[in-house]
């Protein structure tokens, strides 16, 4: 955790926070837009901070502000938070190779802030899972600067976006910056051409699902990009796999 | 619903958010994990972002766009283009973000794409 000096006096802290640092104004529009968001929807200054300090995933939150507005009930709520977010559980499957060897409560606090962009870096500056203790640490390390860093950067964006949102027109479109910096991880990820399939087939696959409710096309579309994948990595053309 | 049960609904989510984002690792118990899993999570990471990414692009109301004047087709390409010619060479995702905005701005504010 990004409170453990183990972890933020290892050279590796740093690293995680340049690379997240290197998205930061995709985050900073995405958080303010999401703060705006929430307000303009009707939610109040001390719900949607409530929400921006303790949820902490953006989908999620827009995709409920509505239903809180209409009171819709309780059970319903979670479970729409729950199915959005869906796409996390399966990033805590790969997480797990890294992780498992951690004491619970520092997994438990550095999967709660981990989002997907600090997954992302993560797994692609560390393709493998570390065996010896020096290896593992500095994987530790590295993720709580970049999520560390992914926090504090999306929660004061947010807030000033909760705060001023009567100040900020939906309609300039200032989101677009974290749709923009995610295309940039994007590219930066598609190394191989099974991986630049995998992203083909997701894209096509999420939008042709689309009509799911509860954000589920997000979910159908990695499982089918993962097949397709799995399926083609025998053939020859897919070439040499990392 | 009362103030308070708002708020008790709100830290129900931030429960969500930290049950979801730590579900295979919550447990101490180990996972029975087969070789095909493992190798298909190498694909994982870029079907995630794609999933989330080309809806917000190529869609609007839910639908796919069928018009081209779309300022956010012409920004994720600037972006992209930029990313490729630059990567290799540090701020290449910055400047994919900067590039981006600077296609988007003027034509989404400017001409109403």
């Amino acid at each position: 955790m990004f409170f453990d000096p183990a972890n933020y006096k290892h050279p590796s802290f740093k690293e995680g926070m340049r690379d997240i640092s290197s998205v930061a104004p995709g985050i900073w529009a995405w958080g303010l837009m999401t703060g705006v968001a929430m307000v303009q929807s009707g939610l109040s200054v001390e719900v949607a901070t409530a929400m921006t300090l303790l949820v902490y995933a953006g989908s999620s939150q827009l995709a409920v502000t509505p239903m809180l507005v209409a009171g819709a009930p309780f059970g319903v709520v979670l479970a729409t938070a729950f199915c959005v977010n869906l796409r996390f559980v399966v990033l805590s499957m790969h997480l797990r190779h890294y992780l498992m060897h951690w004491p619970r409560w520092q997994r438990l606090c550095l999967g709660y802030i981990t989002a997907d962009m600090s997954y992302v870096m993560f797994t692609r500056r560390f393709p493998q899972p570390a065996s010896d203790p020096a290896g593992q640490r500095a994987e530790m390390a590295y993720l709580s600067g970049n999520s560390f860093l992914n926090w504090i950067g999306w929660q004061i964006a947010s807030l000033v976006g909760v705060f001023t949102a009567s100040q900020i027109p939906i309609h300039w479109g200032l989101g677009f910056a974290g749709v923009l910096a995610l295309v940039g991880v994007m590219c930066s990820l598609s190394d191989s051409r099974l991986r630049r399939v995998s992203a083909g087939v997701s894209g096509a696959a999420a939008v042709a699902a689309f009509a799911l409710p509860l954000k589920l096309n997000i979910v159908v579309a990695i499982a089918v990009a993962v097949a397709v994948c799995l399926l083609l990595e025998r053939s020859r053309w897919a070439g040499e796999e990392r | 619903m009362s103030d308070f049960g708002v708020f008790v609904l709100v830290a129900g989510l931030g429960v969500v958010t930290l049950v979801t984002r730590s579900f295979f690792f919550m447990f101490n118990k180990e996972l029975p994990f087969p070789t095909w899993a493992d190798r298909g999570l190498r694909y994982a990471p870029i079907a995630a972002l794609s999933a989330v990414i080309i809806p917000e692009i190529v869609m609007r109301h839910g639908v796919l766009i069928t018009d081209w004047r779309d300022a956010r087709i012409f920004a994720a390409a600037a972006g992209a283009a930029f990313y490729f010619w630059r990567r290799g060479q540090g701020q290449a995702v910055l400047g994919t973000i900067v590039v981006g905005m600077a296609v988007y701005l003027p034509l989404h504010m400017g001409l109403g794409w």
